[in-house]
This record gives structure tokens, C-alpha cells and sequence, in this order.
């Protein structure tokens, strides 16, 4: 249901200040969703000075700083470093990505970072996904033949076939586009979002794959594929410069070329 | 299972800090035009029917439409249905599967808000030299 404001255990009060032990020449101003499930507190703005000269480039260096020198309770996923893992997507400066290969640099003013957009919290920056990796599983996102595969080699494809699945292989299912995506902001809990609509088409497109039909049948449905209205946040903000409003596009035009 | 998380755990703000960008914001656009459009549509039957029942009805609904008011609700309706109408054409680009890509979208989107503007001034030019309005 559209609800466009945040519930009352939701809205972030004004939280602590810390101040930067080691002052330098470049000072910037980190506000940081705060949410303690231990507590009954709502969540709160913590606002981090962190000297830049001694921090690294992204702004991941600077959470990672923050926890190591200022404030070990705050809590973040992250794991490669590099934008291939996809732990730390968070919403930074308004827009979401992944905090290790966003420039603090692009960031201009004080820079806030939030949680991913319109998810249950579990903790600071960490939401709760696990209905959007049940949305995934519910695509059946594996390769479904009717013939098993020859018996000394793997499936052999074309080069042509294999060229349909760039930039969809490539996703790393950080969920920045799903959570970018207004609609599924109101209607999350039916329709399926960007990121799955583009692993399946991930597997609609798949040459070695021979359940297309069935894909298709689930799919055609008015929550889970077409309450995309091609608002196109999930490709604006892709971190991996994907374009996930192009693979729901090309479902849509499969279901409507088959009906012929 | 939702339920449960909802009675626990915060919401993460999402239209409280996410930046407006002219992806969102024309697509919001469009929404919010195709409802003007569809309340003029009233203000259109209303015009009518007081067209139908007589001269008295009538200048008074025409009263209204010409007071400053009445002008910036039709400039606004006008508008709305250019936009609309250059917005639908995008969405139907799209809908063929064409510029998807993101140079293209800004582009596309800021085609579709001058020429919508510019409809709107040339339609409103066009009727102030016709003599119906400020006749």
C-alpha cells in the first residue's frame, strides 16, 4: 500500500556528534543512519567528522575509519572492496550505490548514507533482504533443459547466443536498482522489482535454457512484471552501469510478441 | 513474517531522502498530468453542458474561464495534455524497446519537456491571435 510517509517507530531523531580526533585541512561531515535493535529507540542521525588527509578515497574507507577509530557499534555490511560483492549497497548523498566505489570526492557538503531504501532495518546501515532473495528464488533463477548436456563437454552456445547475456551476467544482485524503484517502494510485497525481472531475463534470453514459455507464463502477471512503469531509477543508479529497465522492457515485448 | 518485521523494525526512509532525479521526477509528472487531464475532462462537460442550457449559464461559465484563475487552469490543462502527449509517445519508444540507455532517457525526457512547453505557447499564442481569447 502507497504510504508515502515514514511509520512512527521509523522517524530518525536528531542522534550524537563526534568530533574528529586529529584535525587536518580537509573536514567533512558524515550523517549516518543509526538504529539500535537492542534499544526501543527510533533511529537517529549520528553526525562523524572525519579528517579526509588521513582517510582513503571511497567513502567505505571513511565508514571503515569511523568504526575503527570513533565508534565500533556502527554496524555495515561490506566484504571485497571493489564493487564486485555487493554487500555494501547503501544509499549515499540521495542515490543508491555501493559504498566502495563512490568518490567521497563526488559528494559535495555534508554527506548522508541510509540504509537501503524502504526495507525493515536490522541494524545502522544492514536492512533486512530476505524477502527480495525469496523474490529471486521464486524465478527459479537456475538453467532449465529438456535434454541433459553432452556427455564430454558443456553446453555448447554461439558466440551471438553468449553475447544476449552481457549485462545480465554481470549483476551482482546488490539490490540498488530494486530498492532505487518507487514502485516497488509501494507494491514490493507483489511485484518483483528490477533486479529479478533482470536475472530472469537473464535466463528468458539464455539460449541453453528451455523453459522460455514457462518463464514467461509466471511473469505475465499485473504485480510482479508490470508494475514496472519505466520510471527508470534502477538504470540511472545502477553502480555497475547495467541497464535493468531494458531487460524488463525486452520481457514485456517477448509477452506481447507471443500473443501474437 | 512481514508482519513480524514491520511491529519490530524501522522502515528505511525512502522518499524522505532520495534525491529527485529527472527520471523520477518526469515520471511523476506524467502521473500527475494524466490526473489534471482527467479532472479537466469534468471542467470540459461542465463547459458544455452549460453551453446547452443557455446564455445565462454560459457567461458565467466563461466568467470564470477568462478571470485570471480560470486562464491558469486552462494554461495548466493545456499543458498537461501536451506533456502527456509527448511523455505517452516516449513511453511508447520505449515500449518497441528503444532508448532505454541513459544519455538517451535525459535526452528524450528534456525533448519531451520543451516541446511540450513550447506546444502549450504555440497553441495559446495561436488562440490569443484568433480572437478567442482576450477577444
Amino acid at each position: 500500500m502507497v504510504q508515502f510517509r515514514l511509520p512512527p517507530n521509523s522517524k530518525i531523531q536528531k542522534g550524537k556528534r563526534y568530533a574528529s580526533p586529529i584535525k587536518g585541512q580537509r573536514m567533512k561531515l558524515f550523517q549516518v543512519y543509526r538504529f539500535d535493535p537492542d534499544t526501543k529507540d527510533n533511529p537517529r542521525w549520528d553526525t562523524y567528522e572525519v579528517n579526509l588527509d588521513e582517510c582513503g578515497p571511497m567513502v567505505l574507507d571513511a565508514l571503515i575509519k569511523i568504526k575503527n577509530e570513533v565508534d565500533t557499534t556502527l554496524t555495515f555490511r561490506r566484504s571485497c572492496r571493489e564493487g564486485i560483492c555487493g554487500s555494501c549497497a547503501m544509499n549515499i548523498d540521495g542515490t543508491n550505490t555501493l559504498a566502495c566505489i563512490k568518490a567521497i570526492e563526488d559528494c559535495r557538503g555534508d554527506l548522508k548514507i541510509t540504509p537501503l531504501p524502504h526495507l525493515y532495518v536490522i541494524k545502522d546501515l544492514v536492512p533486512d533482504l530476505n524477502f527480495a532473495y525469496a523474490q529471486y528464488a521464486s524465478i527459479q533463477p537456475w538453467l532449465q533443459s529438456d535434454t541433459p548436456p553432452p556427455p564430454d563437454k558443456e553446453r555448447p552456445q554461439s558466440q551471438e547466443e553468449r553475447e544476449k547475456l552481457d549485462g545480465l551476467w554481470d549483476c551482482i544482485l546488490c539490490f540498488c536498482c530494486t530498492t532505487s524503484c518507487p514502485s516497488y517502494w509501494w507494491s514490493g510485497d507483489r511485484y518483483l522489482g528490477p533486479a529479478t525481472l533482470l536475472q530472469s531475463y537473464r535466463w528468458i534470453v539464455d539460449s541453453r535454457d528451455d523453459a522460455t514459455g514457462k518463464r514467461l507464463d509466471e511473469l505475465e502477471d499485473p504485480f510482479k512484471l508490470y508494475r514496472c512503469h519505466t520510471i527508470m531509477n534502477c538504470t540511472n543508479t545502477c553502480p555497475k552501469n547495467l541497464n535493468p529497465a531494458k531487460a524488463i522492457g525486452e520481457i514485456k515485448k517477448k509477452i506481447a510478441e507471443r500473443v501474437g | 513474517m512481514i508482519k513480524a518485521y514491520k511491529e519490530n523494525r524501522p522502515l528505511s526512509p525512502h522518499l524522505q531522502i532520495y534525491k529527485i532525479q529527472i527520471t523520477s521526477f518526469l515520471s511523476i509528472l506524467h502521473r500527475g498530468t494524466g490526473i489534471i487531464l482527467y479532472g479537466g475532462a469534468f471542467l470540459w462537460v461542465i463547459w458544455v453542458v452549460a453551453l446547452a442550457t443557455g446564455p445565462e449559464n454560459y457567461t458565467k461559465i466563461q466568467a470564470f474561464l477568462i478571470h485570471p484563475f480560470g486562464l491558469f487552469i486552462l494554461m495548466g490543462w493545456s499543458f498537461s495534455f501536451f506533456y502527456h502527449l509527448c511523455n505517452g509517445i516516449r513511453h511508447l519508444f520505449w515500449d518497441l524497446g528503444v532508448g532505454y540507455d541513459m544519455p538517451t532517457v535525459r535526452r528524450t525526457g528534456w525533448i519531451v519537456v520543451i516541446s511540450s512547453i513550447f506546444l502549450t505557447g504555440v497553441s495559446w499564442t495561436l488562440g490569443i491571435l484568433a480572437g478567442e481569447i482576450f477577444s
